[in-house]
């Protein structure tokens, strides 16, 4: 079979990878999809996908999610996406290329995009049961199978950038995960030696295992043919279920072999400065097959996407060139920031280096200085926030000494160069070769105001993201200049911030939403009905005030019920289907049987779900609104109170056992832990509030992923804050060391009090110490040397709210008027929602989701379109 | 939409296709927040009331998620418009015509309310 030729040139593009995506998207700006017949062989299932990202599978994110292909821009530039349709053979001197499917299409241009391959090195038995290469979703897929089935440990080969990642993954499917590197150190083509020791140590400290300097010498199966292990080069041999190569990848260029196309010593198709094969003008390469001009291989996906701007321009009778690119790149591995730049390795005649190394904290940055003072580049582990501007200063003297900018901005000398100080031609977006004048001009010329509008406007940030946090900065200071103002207030209600806002409220005593809004709120919101955003960080401000400015501090009562997010509003969480969950405080997690069984109780009473959370208690779902008066009774009954699960406010303080138990305890962090969440419970904040109590330094609490954690010393305890785990995983920094019960409780009390009167609504403590001015040493010289003269008062406030603690369910429970809100329907207090229906799985309740969809649902398309905001 | 006065005794009604139908007394209504009431038909209705004592009705199942919650949503006033932000996925929906203001493909039936 044979496609028709048209009378249309046609374009064949072998690969749909994202540097094949990168070259559909040039030849649509180029019009050249409008000219052209565009075909596209594609070997895997599925359209271009994310494969820098590949590894956020494991976190969450799905294929879709990963797609960097839509639909309708294929659709609408006419092109043929052939999906598990690969290449097989290229007749160049017919101009056709045969897929697997026996298709034969003609081309006027073959553009190659294979990519590579993974490099599996060829040690005895590498293709055994339970041995996988990291490249494709199919790759994920097949990985995550068989850890979940049949491995308890798992080993990946190779300690580069993506072999950290596998270890990563395999650690976060609960595997024991072990790597193996051939050379002296991880990473070792970003990092230098001591870079390397500062990632080793961060690494092994999360509970990897790393094996440097050693080979793998053969793979070592049972009679089925299945790994149980390997032998490695030092003699030793590691037991293990699994084997993930990750040792580099290789060109995929047979393809061009077998068409008598050009290729590398080491491979790589030839090309040219335009991406055109040496050997036949009518063939292009691009991205990861191609062997540069420069006679590199690049495996990044910048200079990819550069080669693909120049084949398609080249293609359009347009001058371009890829003579080579910069290999700079930036990556949160498994938490830890890495980043190298420039000459990362000092390989310059007299070039000098600036080091800072801290190995406690597991930084350490390197720059490299010419003899002259130029920055040629540099290595930073643990700590990359300076990346965006290092790297666009590369190639120029720094304004600022050299040693100032790799100290901490915490160390007092830090200098803090901002991208102000970056020339216009500096390139700030290396995925898209965007430059700060370029981001300057979508401001001032195209009128940009926003990050979004920007990102939308010149592509910057939107490929790696890494650029994201320099670009906000850069369209914040290009609308200031412009005298346009940056309006940071609240919301379309208030001009204030949070902060301004709560000092507004305790100053003058508001106790009321209405008065503050009417007398505080933007001209035009007077008088209004405020908003979904302003009306519970109002209400949440004036709760947390409560006892000190006068206002009641139930949270139902009067105008402050019209305040309050649903959750708040019926001191449960809502669920998908418009059920709710309940939480009763499980204080550090210690619970008597007894209080165990009436939970069982009541669960199996109400026919509810139960599962149990990751902070140490236990949540109760499927409960419709009329029953949530009725469980509580029997909780408060059982004398428990609410865990305020649903609110803006402390959720829980997890413990492990402590010094009572435990054979490593130094304190009993039990007891600590039930002091301060009794102590802080029902405090209401801008966001929710996390802690944990470790009882040595094991550990076992995961007190450094808390807002505020604890950890035992056999002195005392020192406090931990800022820490999170969520999307944006942050260790907790040491606030203070060796405290006494006492002096942890006062320290935690200010700390709390000062995070709640200065943070912006939903800013948890990770994101605020990193956004207020000073940083961690601010927040230490707030409330540990009391350098604003405020301490007393925030102790002051947290003893009175403290003092005023009531439980929000039993305040309820004894108030008919409040109950009567406790209905489905208000003109039928007895008839449940029928839209709340459930069906059995795995002996428990779920949500009858198929129930959802009927009715006034709107058509698919619809729902589609509007998911994406 | 209704100007009402302030009475105890008032009831809420809603403009159905066989006339007017009482829901409840208006007291129950809290300022800024909504109630679910079910019809005869079996839809059902989250009825809002703001701060200067307007009454509005829209229908009660958010169109995002086919969860019958907009009635426990907040109020608000965006641009003059009165909505209701869905309690789900906060999608905001003018509570006079039934718009959604995030998205104006979609919409939710609205009411005319009144109190007597």
């Amino acid at each position: 079979m044979t496609a028709t030729p048209g009378a249309t040139p046609t374009i064949v593009l072998v690969g749909h990878g994202m540097v094949g995506q990168r070259f559909l998207e040039a030849l649509a700006e180029r019009g050249l999809t409008a000219t052209h017949r565009v075909v596209v062989l594609c070997e895997e299932p599925r359209p271009a996908y994310d494969r820098v990202q590949l590894t956020s599978y494991f976190s969450g994110r799905t294929p879709e999610d990963l797609s960097l292909t839509d639909r309708e821009f294929i659709r609408d530039h006419g092109i043929e996406l052939r999906l598990g349709d690969p290449a097989e053979t290229i007749d160049r001197e017919a101009r056709t290329v045969t897929a697997r499917s026996g298709l034969v299409v003609d081309y006027d241009v073959l553009v190659l995009a294979t990519g590579s391959y993974p490099f599996v090195p060829p040690v005895p038995n590498k293709d055994a049961t339970g041995c996988f290469v990291y490249r494709t979703i199919e790759d994920l897929l097949a990985i995550e199978e068989y850890a979940r089935t049949r491995a308890t440990t798992g080993a990946v080969v190779g300690g580069g950038l993506l072999g950290l990642e596998a270890a990563g993954a395999l650690k976060g499917l609960g595997l024991d995960a072990h790597i193996v590197e051939f050379a002296p150190r991880l990473m070792p083509v970003q990092v230098d030696d001591g870079g390397g020791a500062a990632l080793l140590r961060t690494i092994r400290d999360m509970g990897l295992t790393v094996h440097t300097g050693v080979g793998t010498q053969e793979i070592v199966t049972d009679d089925s043919g299945a790994v149980t292990g390997m032998k490695l080069s030092d003699g030793s041999e590691l037991a293990t279920d699994m084997v993930v190569f990750s040792a580099g990848v290789r060109p995929r260029d047979q393809l061009a072999r077998d068409a008598g196309l050009t290729v590398g010593e080491r491979g790589g198709i030839a090309v040219d400065e335009q991406c055109r094969t040496v050997r036949d003008p009518h063939v292009f390469a691009i991205g990861e097959c191609a062997l540069a001009a420069d006679g590199r291989v690049y495996g990044l996906v910048a200079p990819g996407y550069e080669q693909a701007e120049t084949a398609a321009a080249t293609i359009a009778a347009d001058e371009a060139a890829f003579t080579g690119a910069d290999l700079s790149t930036k990556l949160k591995l498994l938490g830890v920031d890495v980043a190298s730049f420039g000459d990362a390795h000092g390989t310059t005649e007299n070039c000098l280096d600036v080091v800072y190394s801290d190995s406690r904290a597991g930084l350490y940055k390197k720059l490299v200085i010419g003899a002259d003072g130029t920055l040629l580049g540099g290595i930073l582990v643990g700590d990359a926030e300076a990346y965006g501007t290092l790297r666009a200063l590369t190639g120029s003297v720094p304004p600022v000494s050299p040693e100032s900018l790799v100290l901490p901005a915490t160390a007092g000398s830090g200098a803090q160069l901002g991208p102000s100080a970056l020339p216009d031609e500096a390139i700030i977006c290396s995925c898209h070769n965007v430059s700060k004048g370029t981001i300057r001009g979508a401001v001032t010329e195209h009128r940009c105001t926003t990050v979004p509008e920007v990102k939308k406007c010149t592509r910057a940030g939107t490929g790696c993201g890494s650029c994201v946090k320099v670009l906000g900065q850069l369209v914040d200071a290009e609308l200031e200049a412009s005298g346009v103002e940056v309006d940071k207030g609240l919301c379309g209600c208030f001009s204030q911030t949070r902060e301004e806002l709560y000092e507004t409220v305790l100053a003058l005593r508001v106790t009321s939403y209405r008065e503050l809004l009417d007398r505080h709120g933007r001209e035009g919101a007077r008088g209004g009905d405020g908003c979904e955003v302003c009306k519970p960080a109002v209400g949440s401000i004036i709760a947390s005030l409560a006892p000190t400015i006068g206002a009641s501090g139930y949270v139902l009562e009067g105008e402050q019920a019209a305040l309050q997010d649903t959750n708040d509003h019926f001191l449960a969480n809502l669920q998908r289907n418009g059920s709710y969950s309940v939480v009763p405080r499980i204080p550090g997690g210690e619970i008597a049987p007894e209080k165990l069984i009436v939970i069982g109780e009541i669960a199996r009473d109400f026919g509810l779900y139960t599962k149990i959370t990751g902070g140490q208690r236990i949540d109760m779902f499927g409960a419709r609104v009329e029953q949530l008066p009725l469980i509580w009774a029997r909780l408060v009954d059982a004398g428990f109170e609410s865990g305020h699960a649903y609110g803006k406010s402390l959720r829980t303080v997890k413990s492990c056992v402590g010094s009572t138990w435990c054979r490593y305890g130094v304190q009993d962090s039990v007891r600590m832990a039930i002091d301060l969440e009794l102590r802080y419970r029902g405090l209401r904040s801008p966001h929710k509030l996390k802690s944990a109590v470790s009882g040595c330094a094991r550990e076992c609490a995961e007190a450094q992923s808390k807002d505020f954690g604890v950890i035992a010393t056999s002195n005392g305890w020192n406090l931990y804050v800022g820490g999170n785990g969520g999307a944006t995983p942050r260790h907790a920094d040491l606030l203070a060391q060796d405290l006494s019960d006492a002096e942890l409780i006062r320290l935690i009390d200010r700390f709390l009090m000062f995070y709640i009167r200065t943070a912006d609504r939903l800013e948890r403590t990770s994101t605020w110490l990193e956004r207020i001015p000073g940083g961690l040493e601010h927040v230490r010289d707030v409330v540990v040397h009391d350098s604003l003269g405020i301490c007393d008062e925030l102790e002051k406030l947290m003893r009175a709210h403290v003092a005023h603690y009531r439980d929000e369910w039993a305040e309820t429970v004894n108030d008919p008027e409040k109950l009567a809100r406790f209905v489905s329907f208000v003109n039928a207090p007895d008839t449940p929602d029928p839209v709340v229906s459930f069906v059995p799985e795995r002996d428990q309740i779920k949500p009858d989701l198929p129930l959802l969809n009927i009715g006034l649902r709107p058509a698919d398309d619809v729902l589609e379109g509007s998911a994406q905001r | 939409m209704t100007l009402a006065v302030e009475t105890t005794d008032l009831k809420v009604q809603l403009q159905l296709a066989d006339g007017w139908f009482t829901v409840c007394d208006l007291s129950l209504l809290v300022p800024g927040r909504g109630v679910a009431a079910l019809l005869p038909d079996g839809r059902q209705v989250a009825l809002f009331r703001d701060r200067a004592d307007r009454l509005y009705a829209v229908d009660n199942r958010d169109p995002f998620t086919g969860a019958a919650v907009l009635s426990r949503g907040l109020t608000g006033t965006h641009q003059g418009r009165p909505f209701v932000a869905s309690p789900l996925l906060k999608q905001r929906f003018d509570l006079v015509t039934g718009e959604c203001l995030d998205d104006a493909s979609v919409r939710v039936a609205a009411y005319e309310v009144r109190a007597l």
